[in-house]
């Protein structure tokens, strides 16, 4: 797609941000100690990162859905991890407020989020019910004013940072499946609330993912978010958005293995010529480029449809995520493979890339999840 | 209070630097970037607006493309640009050039708080010249090399980074100083600062709008005002190989030491 002049300078400063600031130490530091670095969230929010495609009247920056993809693309070609820090607040984060909140939700939650002050996060996972979200075990029962949240919430990216959860409790048991499954605002340092150790994950580390533990949590009734016991079937339609993340933050990791691959065939010598010079290498090269290209053009064009509102944007969302992250798997399998035996060292950028790409077929739904959501959309 | 920031659209010579078959720089090849020093002299320029509110303005001389790079530095916070542009102001040496833009900035007006920020030297014509003529064409005071400004009502005090040292000066508004890359660290571009920057004023002044000015004569501008002609230019010859120097240590060491004598190098 040919981005017009606002978008290209869009692009040039996320790139020279991340370039600049997302340093090789900081990225080794985050991959091996885990944590997170408060002083890059800080710095992204100064630009107005965390709050993009927020509207202006909550304190966002009033961007559209191209320039988020635009961002957190770039922004995981130089680092995966550091990627989520802006992509959480602008997706999974503020989306169900945006969708369904009261003004005055969104006049509360909103403006700190797109500053940076304060972090939400978004709980739906539990260890029963991922996929399938109609196994919600967490119950919320209404008493008086409040309603007294139990229940255990697993996987949750940035919960030991957050201020707030987005919580999916079962308001009405009798209501099967996805139905009667509500969505509160829950304070994270409201009595009854605690947390699971940080997990240890494959990839992505610097952004650390626990459970989080509801003992008789009480949430005022004016922290309901949307229609009660039609939470799920509400949220779902803010989570393409997130989906679409998921999709530039594939391209990004793809790109990044695409770069040091061609720069590594350029270098290394076998038998007497550079790598490249070989037609397995170059094959290989010519391969990944393209799918990348294809992912790009695919994502770009969905961010528009999304904006536009068109009718299968959500499913093109879906189609986004699927395509990219898979075929950033495959990219950052065939950049180790191009690196050889130094590609499986830590010293060398794909191997990392390799263990970061693992996860983005897998979260905000898997890969599978989005067939079904495709093929729904399609045979119906 | 106005500071004006007077910048430079330069080839990005970090990478390849592309050449013509006849020797001069192939410019529409290369990528083009804001020159580095007037990207420090910008960011102490939104400094001083961050403190007292005061207008910033980015002034340019170049071609109609020059305008991308003014709605960059809005991006970054300035209020708005100016770009200088005519044909009849090409080919100027740092003579015409610092003549057009003193005639520039006298018809957008100086007043006396004002302040002009520029860079120490550009890096496509590496001559540290404009800054120090544009202040003398003005008739005002110039401080160069600066490493640190600090502003007291209408003294500005700056500390001058020197080879060996550095020194402090007072100087009177109006006045016009020029900054080096180790004064700051420039900011970003902010997402809503690149979403409004396209809606901002940028005022184009051609010949027309600045004959009258008295600094302006076609004998003073463009190529046939300028005092300098560049006769040729020319690709420094490339290295050889390299030279493996026989013999034992302390041998291979004044054969090595002759060599880099002879080539002044030591």
């Amino acid at each position: 797609m040919i981005l017009s002049d606002k978008y290209k300078l869009l692009r040039k400063n996320f790139r020279n941000f991340a370039e600049t600031e997302f340093t090789t130490e900081i990225q080794e530091q985050l991959d091996r100690e885990g944590g997170f670095n408060w002083d890059l969230h800080y710095k992204m929010a100064k630009y107005g990162f965390m709050g993009i495609k927020l509207p202006v009247e909550y304190g966002g920056q009033g961007g559209d859905t191209l320039a988020y993809v635009l961002m957190v693309e770039e922004f995981a070609r130089v680092c995966p991890v550091l990627s989520i820090y802006a992509n959480t607040p602008n997706s999974l984060g503020s989306g169900p407020l945006l969708t369904c909140g009261t003004p005055e939700q969104k006049k509360k939650y909103i403006p700190p989020l797109a500053s940076g002050e304060k972090k939400i996060v978004f709980a739906l996972t539990e260890p029963g019910a991922g996929s399938d979200a109609g196994g919600t075990l967490t119950r919320a029962v209404k008493d008086g004013e409040y309603y007294v949240l139990s229940g255990r919430k697993c996987f949750i990216s940035g919960a030991p940072l957050a201020d707030y959860a987005v919580i999916y409790a079962k308001t009405n048991p009798a209501l099967k499946g996805n139905k009667g499954i509500s969505m509160f605002i829950v304070d994270m340092k409201l009595p009854g609330v605690s947390l699971g150790k940080p997990e240890l994950k494959m990839g992505i580390n610097g952004y650390p993912t626990s459970d989080i533990i509801l003992e008789n949590v009480r949430v005022h009734e004016s922290d309901l978010l949307g229609p009660l016991d039609k939470g799920f079937s509400t949220a779902l339609k803010t989570l393409d958005g997130g989906r679409l993340g998921v999709a530039a933050q594939s391209l990004g990791i793809a790109q990044c293995c695409l770069e040091e691959s061609i720069r590594y065939a350029k270098e290394r010598k076998q038998f007497g010529r550079p790598i490249a010079k070989f037609q397995a290498i170059s094959f290989m090269i010519a391969d990944m480029a393209t799918e990348i290209e294809a992912a790009r053009e695919m994502i770009y064009s969905t961010a528009l449809a999304k904006d536009a509102g068109e009718k299968d944007a959500p499913m093109k969302c879906s189609m986004c995520k699927l395509f990219a992250s898979e075929m950033a798997n495959r990219v950052a399998y065939k950049a180790v493979q191009i690196h050889g035996g130094y590609g499986y060292m830590r010293d060398y950028k794909v191997e990392r890339m390799y263990r970061d790409a693992r996860i983005t077929t897998i979260y905000e739904g898997t890969s599978q999840v989005q067939q079904m959501v495709i093929a729904g959309n399609l045979l119906k | 209070m106005r500071i004006y920031v007077c910048v430079k659209q330069v080839p990005d010579t970090s990478g390849k630097v592309a050449v013509n078959e006849n020797g001069t720089l192939n410019r529409a090849s290369m990528e083009t970037i804001v020159n580095p020093d007037d990207l420090s002299a910008m960011e102490q320029a939104l400094e001083i607006k961050d403190q007292t509110g005061c207008r910033v303005t980015a002034v340019t001389m170049g071609p109609p493309p020059a305008e991308g790079m003014l709605r960059e530095l809005i991006a970054m916070g300035a209020d708005d640009g100016v770009l200088i542009s005519g044909r009849e102001f090409g080919g100027s040496d740092t003579y015409a050039t610092s003549q057009i833009i003193a005639a520039a900035i006298r018809h957008l007006g100086l007043e006396e708080e004002d302040i002009i920020f520029c860079g120490r030297q550009a890096i496509d014509g590496d001559t540290a010249q404009v800054g120090p003529q544009i202040a003398e064409k003005l008739d005002i005071s110039q401080v160069t090399y600066a490493g640190k400004v600090e502003m007291d009502g209408k003294l500005v005090r700056v500390m001058r980074l020197m080879e060996d040292g550095y020194m402090t000066v007072e100087a009177q508004t109006p006045c016009l100083i020029t900054c080096v890359k180790e004064l700051n660290r420039p900011r970003y571009m902010t997402v809503r600062g690149i979403l409004e920057c396209y809606d901002k004023p940028v005022t184009v002044l051609d010949y027309e709008a600045l004959k009258d000015e008295p600094l302006i004569d076609p004998g003073t501008i463009g190529l046939a005002g300028s005092p300098t002609n560049i006769f040729k230019s020319f690709t420094p010859p490339q290295k050889g190989a390299g030279v493996m120097l026989e013999g034992a240590g302390r041998e291979a060491v004044r054969g090595l030491v002759e060599r880099l004598a002879a080539r002044h190098v030591i």
